[in-house]
């Protein structure tokens, strides 16, 4: 799975401090195993987003202040989003252990201070991941990212960690194999 | 350029002679940890997605059934199952058993598995506590630990340093979690986001090592990648007899560069909580006296360990629960369970008419054995009270160490423990 060069979606907004048991309260981790059962109860410990799983259209964009996706590292947190239909995350910026999850799946994100400021709920958005540029539509304006290092971008790329890890096998098997 | 010690571990991991705060690194890992929900998707990950039929070096990986174990439901059940074959089939060599563990940030250093100068990860958020050995040791996630598992290797972003100086001593009842309660009100939940945490100074001398575990153990309430704190004396010796391999300790450079320095003077530190419902709501415990409690929980990787289970102890004895409230205690790990049977302390929790539970996480996750209902008020020795942490959302926790929240037992609001038992006795101060 390669990412798209292109995403449009509409915004969801949220705030700051967004911590992983809003996102994903821990008695849902035992579907830990079923993207689609944890999608259904996403952002449900959010204070006034108890529902919002179910209004969510694939392919909307979620928009979040700082320090998003604190507290756990359970990787559900950014698999429930995905799994409620969100394309992507925009966010002033990431708990470190939320930012590894999302990159290692492949789970296009982006930080931008400036987008999460001016992106209100409903703007209609278009990304362009390559370019790290977000196009609002609603208000017509535009905002960069911030570029992530050569390697993040990499496993971005590649799908995450996953195809990164297989490539990697092969190699050490290869090795083995002149080896012996 | 002179190097801090989370430098050198990544350094040394990384085969390179030295590593800079932003470099991305490709680093081997010394030991792996995964627990009941992180190990069923690693390992499905590792098998079928990434292709892997074994995992690197099985004796350099521990697992631990605690989250939501022993089995509060048929789905956490499926979950115990999963993590029992995984472990069994790859022949992981310290897989511990529901009755026979506990929370896995009290086994591995009880069991010495996680050592100074080492590169340790854990697919669970408070593996950060490892580092008061003197270690690196970061959590990670189910994907992260299915590469280590399958590689013994994982990226790293090196992090910026921020150091903690602490002057002068603690001084009576204030403990690490007051300490560490406090600074993390200085600096806010992201204060350290994605930073290392290095912890010095004079009153960590004084600070014995589980109580130095309580520090490290809420590096990630403030953000951290990782906390880390010097070797010394305290540190060798609780390694003495305890240490499953041979290892070479680190210590920072005298011209190691730092993003920031902190300084505390310990001794002005008073008693103190988290307030609802962030742990960075600092306050002095006076300014939230008295508030009324239903439940209070003196458990978790945090603070349940022998010591906290003495202090605790020591302000119960001959008290009883107050009426109206509930004190549920669980020990962190079997072993800590042993020796509170074995000091007479569990024979004092039961006649205080306190719940005394098997070593779990329960109640601090708002798993089982303790989930807080609606508008309840709770009294934790745990480390987090982001809304809906221990149960609903609409429950308010506190943070505290576990002789305020004995003490807060016995009167049924927050209390200092001076007022039920005069002065700590000193061989249990931390
Ligand atoms: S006791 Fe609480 S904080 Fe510690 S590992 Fe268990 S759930 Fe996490």
């Amino acid at each position: 799975m390669t990412l798209p060069k292109v995403i449009r979606g509409k915004a969801w907004k949220f705030g700051a401090n967004i911590d992983t048991d809003q996102i994903i309260p821990a008695k849902y981790a035992i579907y830990s195993l079923d993207e689609k059962e944890l999608g259904k109860h996403a952002c449900e410990g959010v204070p006034g987003r108890e529902t919002w799983a179910s209004q969510v259209t694939p392919g909307d964009i979620l928009v979040a202040d700082s320090n998003f996706g604190c507290g756990s590292s359970r990787e559900i947190a950014p698999v429930a989003i995905r799994g409620a239909g969100i394309s992507m995350v925009i966010a002033d910026s990431y708990a470190r252990i939320f930012f590894r999850n999302a990159i290692n799946m492949g789970y296009p994100i982006l930080q931008s201070p400036q987008a999460a400021e001016a992106i209100q709920e409903g703007d209609e958005l278009e990304v362009d991941l390559e370019e790290g540029i977000i196009r609002n539509f609603t208000k017509g304006d535009e905002y960069r990212a911030e570029a992530f290092p050569q390697f993040m971008n990499e496993l971005l790329h590649m799908g995450g960690l996953v195809p990164w890890v297989r490539k990697r096998l092969e190699e050490r098997r290869k090795a083995a194999k002149a080896a012996s | 350029m002179g190097m801090t010690m989370t430098e050198k571990i990544l350094a040394r991991g990384a085969g390179r002679d030295s590593v800079q705060p932003g470099d991305l690194v490709l680093a081997k890992v010394d030991f792996a940890m995964g627990h009941d929900l992180t190990i069923p998707p690693a390992g499905k990950i590792m098998r079928e997605q990434m292709g892997a039929e074994k995992i690197w070096d099985p004796e350099r990986v521990a697992v631990t059934q605690d989250h939501f174990q022993p089995a509060k439901d048929a789905a956490s059940a499926t979950l115990g199952r999963l993590t029992r074959e995984f472990s069994h089939q790859m022949g992981i060599k310290y897989y511990f058993e529901v009755g026979q563990g506990g929370i896995c940030h009290t086994v591995l250093p009880e069991n010495g598995l996680v050592l100074p100068g080492e590169l340790v990860v854990g697919a669970d958020s408070h593996s950060c506590t490892y580092g008061a050995l003197n270690n690196f040791a970061t959590g990670i996630g189910s994907t992260d630990l299915a590469c280590v598992l399958a590689l013994g290797e994982l990226w790293f972003r090196v992090p910026e340093t921020l150091k903690f100086v602490y002057h002068n001593r603690l001084k009576e009842w204030v403990e690490a979690k007051d300490l560490i309660l406090y600074v993390i009100g200085q600096i806010g939940v992201d204060g350290a986001r994605s930073k290392a945490m290095e912890h010095v100074g004079e009153a960590l001398k004084y600070i014995d090592m589980e109580a130095r575990l309580t520090i490290t153990n809420m590096a990630i309430e403030a953000g951290a990648k990782n906390g880390i704190l010097e070797f010394d004396d305290v540190t060798r010796e609780y390694l003495e007899g305890r240490a499953k391999r041979q290892y070479t300790p680190v210590s920072s450079d005298p011209d190691a560069q730092y993003e920031k320095v902190f300084e505390f003077d310990a001794a002005k530190v008073e008693l103190g909580v988290a307030k609802p419902m962030s742990p960075d709501n600092y306050a002095p415990l006076s300014e939230v006296a008295g508030t009324k409690l239903d439940q209070i929980f003196i458990g978790s990787c945090t603070n349940s360990r022998i010591t906290d289970l003495r202090r605790a102890a020591a302000v119960l004895e001959g008290h009883k629960v107050a009426d109206g409230v509930r004190l549920i205690i669980t020990p962190s790990s079997h072993q800590v369970a042993i020796q509170a049977e074995k000091e007479g302390l569990i024979r004092t929790f039961l006649a205080a008419g306190a719940a005394w539970t098997t070593a779990t996480c329960g109640a601090c996750l708002g798993g089982h054995m303790g989930v807080l209902g609606e508008g309840e008020v709770c009294l934790s020795t745990t480390n987090r009270n982001f809304p809906g942490r221990m149960g609903h959302p609409k429950a308010q926790v506190y943070l505290s160490n576990p002789a305020v929240a004995a003490a807060s037992a016995v009167a049924g609001v927050i209390t200092h423990p001076s007022e039920v038992l005069k002065h700590l006795p000193a061989d249990l101060a931390s």
